[in-house]
């Protein structure tokens, strides 16, 4: 018998024709895969990457929730015009807390990746309320709910429990008090401020929706998006030292 | 569905069949078209070629890296390195000169302002808008009225460093919260509404009450705002006199003001941007209004 012909015993049994095709499937997944989970230079060493704070995760949450990722990138590629507009390229180490990840694959809006710090948490408020009262032109939905609904906070911490599963350091005490922080974080006057900023270098606190009565899921959206793409601080990041 | 071993011929074309028959329909043996077997093959020695050639193939501690040593965060280097050349003269010469004196050189001013626009676009238009016309709370630039100074120094100033920013060095001082802060009650914020309604003549309700309003305005407003509401650029406080408003000028509007304070934050923009693109975008956004000179 022939090679060719012993080919049609896939051909004619179609449980061993699927079989097959996972087999083959398998070695593709395993090729391409599986070196990223222990290759070195998958994920570059740099300074200054934490795990988001409860209010930011809780906002990325609503991130999530409100599929801002169907039309907002989080991933400025390593070409000439994208480094120009957004600023310095996407590591992999910078999304490496992020589970699931939101790099986005289509751009109706522009990249986020870089968003943190470039507008004002008012003009955040206000363009999210109405993207037409800032930018005339704009498509973007309102999400005026963001601003009226209160925050609830009460699943940030079975959250943080599972992202320290998949590998985020949150310490016991960090998930003990997420409901404490998301408070702390959305006050600049809270006495704790220094207390939060201990567990999370770097991270903002202020009431970003300038309303202090009540933390809304607009204090912990803007709270993410004024992180995001701010924690390297690449005036001190070797680019050659992590092309391997 | 039969499955025979024997070649079978199609007796109408006379071309050998599969030896597969559904409800008594043949299939044809027909070779595939040359040009898609060709096709084919040529992936196939190009996926060769390219593995040869540039980054492919996972290994225990490292990948291989390919004949060309390509790797795309040094291209982007390069290109970026590129870049820079091509702009090389007059970026050195927007970085040397002053701001004046590029102002007055019609070549270097058309290159900031080109360079300015584009930067305009991709980092300010968001808040003051395309052209720079502004929004309400984000300040109209093309007009000749600065919160914070609009000569080139004092918008260069702004730009880098913000106002109510993140860096030490932005501009300071906002509105308080009159009302909420329990300074003023609210007769009194409904009494200085209209006054400072009344200074840049807008009409007031005839049961006013000017005179209390103004001597509110004296005792808490004239401070920052001036005695006539005339502004104060070192504090950022507006000039309240002139019809340009940046929130409105409702008297409810002027009373949420009171009420809940004022604080518009520009980010400060050293860090993100290089020096010579905050040059470019200074003379871009000091060439949008009236010009104050120098």
């Amino acid at each position: 018998m022939s090679l060719w012909s012993r080919h049609k015993i896939f051909e004619t049994n179609s449980i061993i024709l699927i079989i097959g095709v996972l087999f083959v499937i398998a070695i593709g997944g395993l090729v391409e895969i599986v070196p990223l989970f222990y290759l070195k230079s998958t994920i570059e060493k740099v300074d200054g990457v934490r795990p988001y704070t409860p209010l930011e995760l809780a906002g990325r949450n609503i991130y999530v929730r409100e599929g801002c990722y169907n039309c907002h990138s989080q991933m400025v590629r390593p070409l000439r015009d994208e480094v120009e507009r957004y600023g310095h390229y996407s590591l992999a180490a910078e999304s490496m807390y992020d589970r699931p990840f939101q790099w986005g694959s289509k751009r109706t809006g522009p990249d986020l990746a870089r968003v943190g710090n470039k507008y004002s948490d008012d003009w955040h408020r206000d363009h999210l309320n109405d993207p037409r009262a800032v930018v005339p032109g704009s498509i973007m939905p309102s999400y005026p709910w963001l601003e009226a609904k209160e925050l609830d906070a009460r699943g940030v911490a079975d959250d943080m429990k599972v992202q320290a599963i998949l590998g985020a350091p949150y310490s016991p005490e960090m998930i003990a008090r997420a409901e404490t922080d998301v408070r702390i974080q959305s006050n600049a006057d809270d006495p704790n401020v220094a207390d939060l900023t201990k567990r999370y270098p770097n991270a903002q606190a202020r009431n970003f929706d300038n309303n202090p009565r009540k933390v809304t899921e607009a204090d912990a959206l803007i709270a993410y998006l004024q992180m995001l793409g701010t924690q390297v601080d690449f005036k001190l990041y070797d680019n050659k030292a992590n092309v391997r | 569905m039969a499955h025979e071993n024997h070649e079978q011929v199609d007796a109408l074309t006379g071309i050998a069949t599969t030896g597969h028959s559904w409800d008594d329909i043949q299939e044809l043996n027909n070779p595939l078209p040359r040009w898609w077997l060709w096709s084919f093959y040529a992936t196939i020695v190009w996926a060769v070629v390219y593995c040869v050639f540039y980054p492919a193939w996972p290994l225990v501690s490292s990948y291989t890296k390919g004949m060309f040593g390509w790797q795309s965060r040094e291209a982007i280097v390069q290109d970026l390195d590129t870049l820079k050349a091509q702009r090389a003269g007059m970026t050195a010469q927007l970085a040397q000169n002053s701001l004046e004196h590029i102002r007055q050189n019609p070549d270097l001013f058309a290159f900031a302002r080109a360079q300015g626009k584009a930067s305009f676009g991709d980092n300010c238009a968001p808040c003051h808008g395309a052209g720079g016309g502004g929004a309400k709370g984000y300040p109209n630039l093309n007009d000749d009225d600065w919160l914070w100074g609009g000569s080139l120094d004092e918008v260069e100033q702004t730009v880098r460093f913000g106002a109510r920013s993140t860096s030490d060095n932005g501009h300071q001082g906002s509105m308080p919260a009159f009302g909420r802060d329990g300074m003023l009650h609210r007769e009194e914020i409904s009494h200085v509404a209209d006054f400072v309604r009344s200074l840049s003549g807008l009409p007031t309700e005839t049961s006013a009450h000017l005179a209390e309003g103004g001597k509110v305005f004296a005792d808490n407003c004239a401070g920052c705002h001036g005695d006539k509401g005339q502004g104060n650029k070192e504090l950022g406080a507006p000039n309240l006199s002139d019809k340009i408003w940046l929130f409105g000028s409702s008297k409810s509007v002027i009373m949420e003001g009171l009420t809940n304070g004022r604080g518009g934050v520009m980010p400060a923009w050293h860090g993100r941007l290089d020096d010579t693109t905050i040059k470019a975008l200074t003379l871009y956004v000091h060439s949008l209004s009236g010009n104050q000179h120098p």
